[in-house]
C-alpha cells in the first residue's frame, strides 16, 4: 500500500475543489443568468474536457505551460514551480480537467432559480451581494454540493492527465490511480489489489454521501 | 406624511410596446386592466426598477427613480416598492417569518422578528410562523407575500394578478382583505389583472391596456360610463359602475333602496345592513329608454335623464347611448332603428327602466374588512411608512 499515493490522490481532490469551487459558482451563475454573444460557444468549450482523451488535455496543457513558452513562464513565476512534474502543475491540470463536472451542475442549479424568486429578493431591499448569498446561493447549494463531490471523485480516478503532466514523482505527483498502474507493471498484484480496493471504498462512501445529503436537502425544500 | 402620488410615463417599441401615462395617488387602487399579453406586467415590473424603459420617468412622491432622460436609474433594492407577485415568488428555503422578515432590512436586527411576527398575524397567518411555503395552501402563500410586501413598508403596492392562482371563495376574502388595506395603508396601490370582477370590486381608477397603448384613463365610474369604449364592451359588456349608500332595508318585500347621486334605486335585498356603501352595475342592455314614464309596469326603476352622448357602433348594429342621471352617467344599449324610432337626440329628457333584478351590487367582504382594524392594532403606533 503506497500511503503517500493515496495522500496526494486526497490532496489533490481536496485542493481541486478549493480552486475550482469559487470560480465555478460564479462563472455557472453567469451563464445562468447573462445572454451574451458567443455563449453557446463557451459553454461548448466549458464541455469539451468531458469528452476529450485525458492525454490531449495533457498534451495540450503541456504545450501551452511548458517551461519554454511565456505562459509557463508566466505559471512559473507565480506559482513558483513549473507546470510539468510538479504537484501545483497536476493540481492546475486537474482543475482544468474538471471544469465540466463543476460549471454544468452549477449552471443548472442557478438556472432553476425562478426568475421572479430573484426579483422578489431585488424588491426586499436585498442588494446584488445580499441577494447571491441570502437567497440564491442556498438554493443551488445542493448543486453546487453534487459539483464539489464529483470533481473530488472524478480526480481521485484521474489517470490519463497526471500521467500527461504531473509523471510519476513518489510523494509529488504519482496518485493511487497511477500507483496502481505502476504496480501492475512491476507484477505486484497484491499492492495494486489493496490499492484498487481503497480506491473502490473511496468512491463508494463519497458517492454514498452526496447521495444522502442531497436526499436531505432535498426532502428539507421539496 | 410625505405625499406617495405615483407618476409613470413609459414609452417605448421594443422589446414590449408600451405607450403609457398615469399617476396614482394614495389610497388609491389603479386598475391596469387588459387581455394577456398586452404589457401590464411590464408596466409593474417598470415602476419596480425591474426593467428599464427606453423612454419614460417613475416619481413616487419626491423620489424621481426613473428619468430616462436625466439618466435617473434607481435599482430595485432602493426603490420602496412592495410587490406581490403572480405565483407569489416566495423564497422556497425560508420560513414565512423568514420570507417576511427577508422584507425588512431597513429596520434594526431585533426588531425584525416581531415586526415579521406581527405582519403575518395582521394577514391571519398566526401560528403558520414556522412553516414553508410548500406547506401553505395557495391563498395562505398568497398571504405571507402580501405581508413581505408589506414589510418594505412601501411607497407603493403593486400586485400582480393577485387571485389568478386562487379558487373564488379564497379571492373574495382577499379581494376584501386588499380593499381595507387600501383604506388604511395610504400608499397608492396598482392592480394588474384581466378580470373585470377585480376592476369592479377593487380599482378606484382603472388603465386600459391594448398592446401597450392606454386605451382608456380614469376614474372607474367616469370610464365605465364612457359609450365608446368598445374594447372594453366587447370584454365585459357596456355598462356604468357607481357608488350608492343603503338607505333603507326593506325585508318584508325584499328589497333593499339604494340611494345614488342623483336618485334611488330599488335592488332585491342581499344580507345587506342600512348606510353600507356599495357599488352598482347596471348593464346597458338591461335598460330600457322611454320617452314619457311608464306606468301598468312591474317595475321599480324609473330614472328621469338626459340625453349626453350617443356612440353609434357600425361594427354592431347596436348603438350606446349615455344618459345623464342626476350626478351620475347610465349606458343604455339599444338598436339603432330604436333610435330612429324615438327620434333620440342628444339632450333629450328621457327614462331609463332598469329591472331590480338586473342590477348588480357589489358588496364589500365585510368579514375580510376585520382584517383592516385589526392590522392597524398591531401595528398604527410602528408603522412608519419611508
Amino acid at each position: 500500500m503506497d500511503w503517500s499515493a493515496l495522500r496526494v490522490s486526497l490532496w489533490l481532490g481536496a485542493g481541486t475543489i478549493i480552486v475550482l469551487l469559487p470560480f465555478g459558482i460564479w462563472f455557472g451563475r453567469v451563464l445562468a443568468h447573462r445572454h451574451f454573444r458567443g455563449k453557446l460557444l463557451v459553454e461548448t468549450l466549458v464541455t469539451v474536457p468531458l469528452v476529450l482523451p485525458p492525454t490531449v488535455l495533457g498534451f495540450y496543457l503541456l504545450v501551452t505551460f511548458g517551461a519554454r513558452s511565456p505562459l509557463g513562464q508566466a505559471f512559473q513565476a507565480v506559482v513558483g514551480q513549473p507546470l510539468p512534474f510538479s504537484f501545483e502543475g497536476l493540481l492546475f491540470a486537474s482543475a482544468i480537467a474538471n471544469i465540466p463536472f463543476v460549471v454544468q451542475p452549477i449552471q443548472r442549479g442557478f438556472e432553476a432559480i425562478p426568475p421572479d424568486v430573484r426579483d422578489a429578493a431585488a424588491c426586499c431591499g436585498l442588494s446584488p451581494w445580499q441577494r447571491f448569498l441570502r437567497i440564491e446561493l442556498p438554493l443551488a447549494w445542493p448543486s453546487v454540493l453534487t459539483a464539489a463531490i464529483l470533481t473530488f471523485a472524478h480526480t481521485l480516478g484521474e489517470f490519463g492527465v497526471v500521467l500527461m503532466v504531473g509523471g510519476n514523482l513518489p510523494g509529488e505527483t504519482r496518485t493511487l490511480s497511477v500507483a496502481i498502474y505502476d504496480r501492475m507493471q512491476a507484477f505486484d498484484d497484491r499492492s495494486a489489489g489493496i490499492m484498487a480496493a481503497t480506491l473502490l471504498v473511496v468512491a463508494t462512501v463519497t458517492l454514498m454521501a452526496t447521495t444522502m445529503l442531497s436526499r436531505q436537502v432535498g426532502s428539507r425544500r421539496a | 406624511m410625505p405625499d406617495h402620488r405615483l407618476a409613470v410615463s413609459l414609452h417605448q417599441d421594443d422589446p414590449i410596446p408600451l405607450d403609457v401615462e398615469f399617476s396614482c395617488d394614495p389610497g388609491h387602487v389603479l386598475a391596469i386592466f387588459g387581455p394577456s399579453g398586452s404589457g401590464k406586467t411590464t408596466i409593474l415590473r417598470a415602476i419596480a426598477g425591474l426593467a428599464r424603459p427606453a423612454h419614460g420617468r417613475v416619481q413616487s412622491g419626491g423620489d424621481t427613480w426613473t428619468d430616462t432622460d436625466a439618466g435617473v436609474f434607481w435599482p430595485p433594492h432602493r426603490r420602496a416598492v412592495g410587490f406581490v407577485f403572480q405565483e407569489y415568488a416566495l423564497f422556497p428555503h425560508l420560513t414565512a417569518l423568514g420570507n417576511v422578515m427577508t422584507a425588512l432590512g431597513h429596520r434594526r436586527r431585533p426588531e425584525r422578528r416581531a415586526r415579521a411576527a406581527e405582519l403575518l398575524n395582521a394577514v391571519h397567518l398566526g401560528g403558520h410562523d414556522s412553516k414553508r411555503p410548500r406547506e401553505l395552501s395557495g391563498g395562505e402563500r398568497q398571504r405571507v407575500a402580501l405581508a413581505r410586501a408589506l414589510a418594505r413598508e412601501p411607497a407603493v403596492l403593486l400586485l400582480d394578478e393577485p387571485f389568478a392562482a386562487v379558487d373564488r371563495a379564497v379571492r373574495r376574502r382577499l379581494q376584501g382583505e386588499i380593499d381595507s388595506l387600501r383604506r388604511m395603508l395610504r400608499v397608492p396601490l396598482i392592480l394588474v389583472t384581466h378580470d373585470f370582477d377585480d376592476v369592479v370590486r377593487l380599482a378606484t381608477h382603472v388603465l386600459m391596456l391594448d398592446h401597450g397603448r392606454s386605451v382608456g384613463y380614469g376614474s372607474l365610474s367616469t370610464l365605465t360610463s364612457r359609450p365608446d369604449l368598445s374594447w372594453l364592451h366587447e370584454a365585459v359588456g357596456p355598462g356604468s359602475v357607481f357608488e350608492a349608500t343603503v338607505s333603507r332595508v326593506d325585508i318584508d318585500r325584499g328589497l333593499v333602496t339604494l340611494a345614488f347621486d342623483g336618485g334611488t334605486l330599488l335592488a332585491p335585498a342581499r344580507q345587506l345592513a342600512a348606510t353600507t356603501t356599495v357599488r352598482v352595475r347596471i348593464p346597458a342592455r338591461e335598460v330600457i329608454l322611454a320617452t314619457s314614464a311608464p306606468t301598468g309596469l312591474s317595475l321599480h326603476n324609473v330614472l328621469p335623464g338626459i340625453v349626453s352622448a350617443i356612440h353609434d357602433d357600425t361594427t354592431l348594429d347596436k348603438a350606446i347611448i349615455q344618459m345623464t342621471v342626476g350626478r351620475i352617467l347610465l349606458l343604455a344599449e339599444v338598436t339603432r332603428d330604436a333610435i330612429s324610432k324615438l327620434d333620440i337626440k342628444v339632450g333629450d329628457h328621457l327614462h331609463a327602466l332598469v329591472k331590480s333584478v338586473s342590477i348588480e351590487v357589489f358588496v364589500p367582504d365585510t368579514n375580510a374588512s376585520s382584517v383592516g382594524p385589526h392590522f392597524l392594532d398591531h401595528t398604527s403606533h410602528t408603522v412608519r411608512i419611508t
